[in-house]
């Protein structure tokens, strides 16, 4: 079966994740990753892995992209690097997956509206953040029964699974992740902290959702729902589970859960790593599906300077 | 050797509005806040954080919800005062530079910019972005007996090149013995610029605020952050007017003045205390276990609805290893707790 030919950019935790996730698709296959550090670790896996590499950025990647066919690329660097990657790109018709925080095009959470974005056939999607993937479909799933008056979610991430870029951009992270809360989960007002912890042996990826609905909850719709929506999700995160809960205390609803890896890259407990890259896979084998049957060819964009 | 602060000038920094917030289940009114910043502005204390317990961004189901924003109450308390700075608490993850920006315009002029022991990297935006404000800015290392003194160290360090101006050892568990206050800041004051000052917040659950306070200023520490009657979260924080007693006998000054603060703690602070903070089987256990002192109530709340002591929900949260902002952990692990005793079920389809 034919395969979309498919480029990484940025070699730390989620790009190297991510070559892994690719790698096992059925449509789509890893040809090129980008880094910035030819020393890096992420990039000389991808070299092992049989990967082109170029430690230039996108830059380095730009005149390959023709000749190697590359038609999607994800981007996991930062959200100040994405805009710049993604017009470059867009520019020589290569769709873009964002892993960034920056959410040009827009926002996809897979079981939610994955189906929904493909039919639009835009040329950016931003996968959010972890957080956001780990939870926004619990809230779906809740608003799809009642109205959500206000969401927030916690997610607790081991230590050893963040790396340089989202520490040093936090607030990016919250303010994604909130926004979107709103736009994909469904809620009216979203928040969304995030707390890193550095236990050893590392803590498993954990999240709660608390949903404030308007008037009484039914429970058991809402609770039919949510466990579906978990089975959903579990489709492309087998590690994703209920925890404790839903819990109901007058209007709110409280969701405990624990996202456990695949450990490709790093071991099963950043489950956060694998919701990013397994829900940007997800997404990008839609799109390659539709490129394969003819019903979505990706249109170079012009963008005025 | 009782005089051996002598000399010693310590800036304190009163958290009874903030870090006692937590003890209030953040249910102290903006009038109150002004009541109390105000004579503590005429006792003298340099520096007062107000805010939710969390801090900025804190109104929320993990954390609960104040009875008024954290604006309002910077706002009321800082148009007030002839000589205090106003100052607040951010937690990178949990508040943004949006929040701390609209603290500054109501007039905080001072921060601890807070970060688990360990994680001193998540904190560069904010600390930057206090700089630019122009505020006093403090990098604050919570559950700092998570670290070794040469990882503290290097953490400080971290939030120094950032812009930090002071860099705080805090004991937010109350574990920490003298020495283990001792080792840390030596190590800190080995690897930070002169100019850079040292402070330390503790916690009373094993009683020691004080004698840890104390051992932080031998070692080089000028800041102490205290609460006039304790009022903090678990046993309370290192009692201000206690702190400033002892220091005061030992020579050191702090440009307060003590009969004020002892008298704001027993007239205004206790009588409005829900229940007495102070060391009890729970907030023993915190200091005892090395768990985060603001779980205390959070637990007793999750013990009563599932049938779990709160000590043992305590332990398991610090033989899990969980830190500070991880409160929705409580009622997980009380209910997981409960499973296991057979005193709940759990839902399927």
């Amino acid at each position: 079966m034919k395969k979309i030919k498919c480029a990484l950019i940025g070699s730390g935790n989620i790009g190297t994740d991510l070559i892994y996730k690719v790698r096992r698709s059925e449509v789509l296959e890893p040809v090129w990753m980008v880094g910035i550090d030819p020393d890096s670790e992420g990039l000389q896996r991808a070299r092992d892995m049989g990967l082109k590499t170029t430690h230039e950025g996108v830059d380095g990647l730009l005149p390959h992209v023709l000749e190697d066919g590359i038609q999607i690329a994800f981007d996991a660097t930062s959200a100040y690097v994405h805009a710049e990657n993604s017009r470059k790109l867009n520019e020589l018709g290569v769709l873009m997956i964002d892993l960034t925080p920056a959410a040009i095009g827009p926002l996809c959470v897979p079981p939610v509206n994955l189906s929904e974005q493909a039919a639009k056939k835009v040329m950016n999607v931003n996968m959010i953040s972890c957080a956001g993937q780990a939870t926004i479909p619990i809230v779906n799933a809740v608003s799809q029964i009642q109205t959500v008056e206000y969401a927030e979610i916690i997610a607790s991430l081991s230590s050893l699974s963040i790396g340089p870029g989202t520490r040093a951009n936090l607030d990016e992270f919250t303010f994604t992740t909130s926004n979107a809360i709103e736009k994909v989960g469904g809620a009216k007002k979203g928040k969304a902290l995030a707390i890193i912890n550095p236990a050893d042996p590392p803590m498993i990826m954990r999240n709660t959702i608390y949903c404030l609905t308007e008037g009484e909850p039914d429970e058991e719709a809402i609770t039919h729902s949510i466990l579906s929506m978990i089975e959903q999700v579990q489709k492309y995160v087998p590690g994703y589970r209920l925890v404790n809960g839903p819990v109901f205390d007058g209007n709110k609803v409280s969701v405990f859960l624990e996202v456990a890896g695949l450990g490709d890259y790093l071991p099963t407990y950043a489950g956060n790593l694998d919701i990013m890259t397994a829900a940007a896979t997800r997404t990008a084998e839609m799109f390659a599906e539709e490129m394969i049957a003819g019903k979505f060819t990706p249109q170079t964009v012009e963008v005025s300077a | 050797m009782s005089k051996r602060l002598k000399g010693r000038k310590i800036t304190l920094h009163d958290m009874c509005l903030r870090d006692g917030m937590h003890a209030k289940r953040e249910q102290i009114s903006v009038e109150q806040m002004v009541k109390i910043a105000t004579a503590l502005d005429d006792a003298g204390v340099p520096y007062l954080q107000v805010t939710h317990g969390a801090g900025l961004g804190g109104n929320s189901l993990q954390h609960g919800f104040a009875l008024a924003s954290n604006e309002e109450y910077i706002n009321a308390v800082a148009s007030r005062m002839k000589q205090a700075v106003v100052s607040v608490l951010l937690l990178p993850g949990l508040g943004t530079m949006n929040e701390l920006k609209s603290a500054y315009r109501e007039g905080a002029r001072s921060v601890h910019v807070a970060t688990h022991c360990t994680e001193a990297n998540t904190s560069p935006q904010h600390i930057a972005c206090a700089r630019e404000l122009g505020m006093d800015t403090t990098g604050f290392l919570m559950m700092s007996h998570l670290n070794d003194a040469k990882g503290l160290a290097e953490q400080g360090k971290l939030m120094e090149s950032y812009g930090a101006q002071t860099v705080y050892i805090t004991d937010s568990a109350g574990f920490m013995l003298p020495d283990d206050v001792t080792e840390r800041i030596t190590a800190l004051r080995e690897v930070l610029d002169p100019k850079t000052e040292i402070g330390f917040h503790g916690h009373h659950n094993l009683g020691m605020g004080i004698a840890n306070s104390i051992a932080a200023i031998e070692a080089g520490a000028t800041r102490i952050d205290a609460s006039v009657a304790g009022m903090g979260a678990g046993a309370g924080n290192t009692p201000m007017e206690v702190f400033v007693a002892v220091a005061e006998r030992m020579g050191a000054t702090t440009g307060t003045d003590l009969f004020r603060l002892m008298d704001i703690a027993e007239d205004i602070i206790v009588p409005m205390m829900d229940q007495p903070v102070r060391v009890d089987r729970d907030s023993l256990t915190l200091g005892y276990a090395g768990v985060y002192s603001t779980f205390l109530l959070h637990a007793k709340k999750a013990g009563e609805r599932y049938g779990v002591p709160a000590r043992d929900i305590l332990v398991e949260l610090g033989r899990k290893k969980m830190i500070g902002g991880q409160e929705d952990m409580i009622q997980d692990t009380a209910m997981t707790m409960a499973k296991e005793r057979g005193l709940l079920k759990s839902v399927s389809l």
